[in-house]
């Protein structure tokens, strides 16, 4: 994308480098004049933040040995009796909420952050083909992705999950059920790339610079990627951005229907699911916190989401 | 119009086979289905016993049509954690969820349109702006996040509500029904709404966009004009012609309710397919995981297929644009 940006002309009257250039342009504009964003931007980073220094935290909840039972079922901190460093309580085994929240965040991103990489690179990829190639390769990935369309992603998602279970067999740790989680999720959402970017090419490849580029006898997988593609990217972005969301969502949903990380390695919806058990003996803070945290995370991300999709679109400007 | 129909049905069949095929392959490759029904100290010549007498020694194609021919007779085999036939246990888990699923498109529909057409009229009144916040809550929260939050205010804090089951239910031949029980309708409110939100804000968001088009119209400009009441012009004129739209989305996300109904299910502990599928997940039992993803493309292909032809029925303009060759 890079050479693309550079390689085309730059008049003189605007600043020459890539910050100064970003300063310049309508999208930092647009983004200083919502102050909505400006708070939605700022919570997804603190989130990433949290979960990047997620080592920090006071405990290791993934460490049996750094838990201690006559810890358990700690209110908060504020309350009576609270016991520091509990900030936000502990849970059954005694288990830090904050501590497991930060690790917790960490796991729902990674799978939210590698699902829709997957997912993008896999309907990018098929979606430039179905475009660029056309044919019989355009009828065949048209009609998979037009089937799987009927269902809803987080049923695709379940089945997939369930059928690699079964494959697999046997219990599964930590790491590999992430990556389940990651194809399940991968799977369930390319269609949407695959369709915007079919779409564009059909566009694009009809204008002359990919004839210049085809006359110059560059090969077809060159033309695809280093031309087509960094100008169908925009509308792939606000997808990303917005599945990004999708995709936390239906991790937590696999986890809280106890399909996916399991209690040892625990995301935010296994945390949730875990709470679920404590909502009627009255310890709230199990799952109160958890569950504030995915809906702040979710939140911020759509806000960010819709805020790049008016952003990005010329008609609106 | 007939070749249209005919076409959109070829389709269908289309999108059938091909989930036909996924769930034959599941069936058969995802887990040995010997391994299933014999214990593990079973000799090696009594599963192969088995295992020809369950067909799978024949050639795949064979095998595949058997599975469908079957499937199309209601056998789905049978599951392996129950050990009973999947057909009977989805057949008596049906009522349980089609029931929820109708609850929720109700609720859904009716607060859709209402908080719509509210907020498609007084754009910038206060309760207006509440239901955009609402609505945008609905999107972003996920849908179990919803139903604990409604378990933990209306079950634990107040006590109004069931958190779990259907209540009360009364057997109409092979239908149980949770409708006509105070307590089956009491368990249905909880997981209703739950399962009802994200419909309801689509609805209200399309009936919002639709009135605040139409009234800029000419006719109504003309219905003004002649000097008809607001009243008049608001639900008599507008209205209806927001409704299309509306009935078309409330049809489509029928099949989706029913699938989204895996979650509400699951959190409210309610016996429908849903519940069953979940479990089926957790416990690798494949033939209950195919048979249901059966199930629902049927629901969802059916419902696509009446739609496009209730179009054609309704809607004119499509009708002459159809039998134009384009």
């Amino acid at each position: 994308m890079a050479e693309a940006i550079q390689a085309a002309p730059v008049p003189q009257s605007q600043p020459t480098t890539w910050a100064g250039r970003f300063l310049d342009s309508d999208i930092w504009a647009s983004f200083k004049r919502s102050k909505l964003t400006m708070a939605a931007a700022f919570l997804t980073f603190l989130f990433m933040a949290a979960a990047v220094l997620a080592g920090l935290a006071p405990q290791d909840p993934f460490d049996p040995a750094q838990l201690d039972l006559l810890n358990s079922r700690l209110p908060p901190l504020w309350d009576a009796e609270g016991q520091a460093p509990f900030l936000l309580g502990t849970d059954e085994q005694g288990r830090d909420i904050f501590s497991a929240i930060l690790y917790g965040l960490r796991i729902s991103l990674a799978v939210g952050f590698l699902g829709v990489a997957f997912s993008a690179t896999l309907g990018i990829a098929l979606g430039l083909i179905a475009g660029y190639v056309g044919g019989t390769a355009d009828a065949i990935i048209m009609r998979v992705a037009d089937v799987q369309l009927t269902f809803p992603a987080i049923l695709i998602a379940l089945l997939v999950d369930g059928v690699v279970k079964s494959v697999l067999g046997g219990q599964l740790d930590g790491v590999t059920t992430l990556s389940v989680l990651v194809f399940s999720i991968g799977l369930s959402f390319w269609v949407q790339y695959a369709r915007t970017v079919r779409g564009s090419v059909m566009v694009e490849k009809n204008k002359d610079y990919i004839a210049a580029a085809k006359l110059i006898g560059l090969p077809a997988p060159v033309i695809m990627f280093r031309h087509v593609l960094p100008n169908v990217l925009g509308p792939v972005l606000v997808i990303a951005t917005i599945n990004l969301a999708l995709a936390i969502i239906t991790e937590a949903t696999l986890s809280f229907l106890g399909t996916g990380m399991p209690e040892t390695m625990p995301s935010l919806g296994t945390l949730i699911r875990i709470g679920n058990n404590y909502l009627f003996s009255g310890e709230w803070w199990i799952i109160a916190f958890p569950g504030v945290a995915l809906a702040l995370l979710v939140l911020a991300i759509n806000l960010l989401g819709d805020w790049l999709r008016d952003a990005l679109n010329p008609k609106l400007r | 119009m007939f070749a249209f129909i005919i076409r959109r049905a070829l389709q269908a069949i289309g999108v059938l086979f091909a989930v036909g095929i996924i769930s034959f392959a599941m069936f058969r490759f995802a887990g040995d289905p010997v391994n299933q029904i014999v214990s593990l100290d079973t000799p090696a010549a009594e599963r192969e016993q088995v295992r020809r007498s369950l067909g799978l020694d024949d050639p795949v194609p064979l095998q595949f049509v058997r599975y469908l021919s079957k499937a199309a007779q209601g056998d789905f085999g049978v599951s392996y954690q129950f050990r009973q036939p999947v057909a009977d246990l989805l057949a008596e888990r049906m009522p349980a969820t089609l029931e929820l699923a109708l609850c929720a498109t109700v609720f859904a529909t009716g607060f859709g349109v209402l908080m719509g057409v509210y907020s498609g009229l007084k754009r910038d009144s206060f309760l207006a702006k509440v239901f955009q916040t609402v609505s945008l809550v609905g999107i972003s929260l996920p849908t179990f996040l919803i139903g604990i939050l409604l378990i933990y205010l209306f079950s634990v804090t107040l006590g109004w509500l069931p958190s779990y089951g259907r209540g009360d239910t009364v057997q109409i031949g092979w239908w149980s029904t949770g409708l006509l029980t105070l307590s089956g309708l009491k368990a249905l409110i909880m997981p209703s709404i739950t399962l009802g939100l994200f419909q309801m804000t689509l609805i209200m968001r399309i009936v919002r966009a639709e009135m605040l088009e139409v009234l800029r119209t000419d006719y109504i400009k003309f219905a003004r004009a002649r000097g008809l009441t607001t009243r008049a012009i608001h639900f008599g004129h507008a209205l209806k012609n927001t409704l299309v739209p509306v009935i078309t989305i409330v049809g489509l996300q029928f099949g989706s309710v029913i699938a989204f109904a895996i979650i509400t299910e699951t959190v409210f502990q309610w016996p429908g397919m849903g519940l069953l599928f979940v479990q089926a997940v957790q416990n690798v039992d494949i033939p209950i995981m195919a048979a249901y993803l059966m199930l629902v493309a049927l629901i969802f292909v059916a419902i696509n297929l009446a739609v496009d032809i209730l179009y054609t029925i309704v809607d004119p303009r499509l009708r002459t644009s159809i039998r134009q060759p384009a």
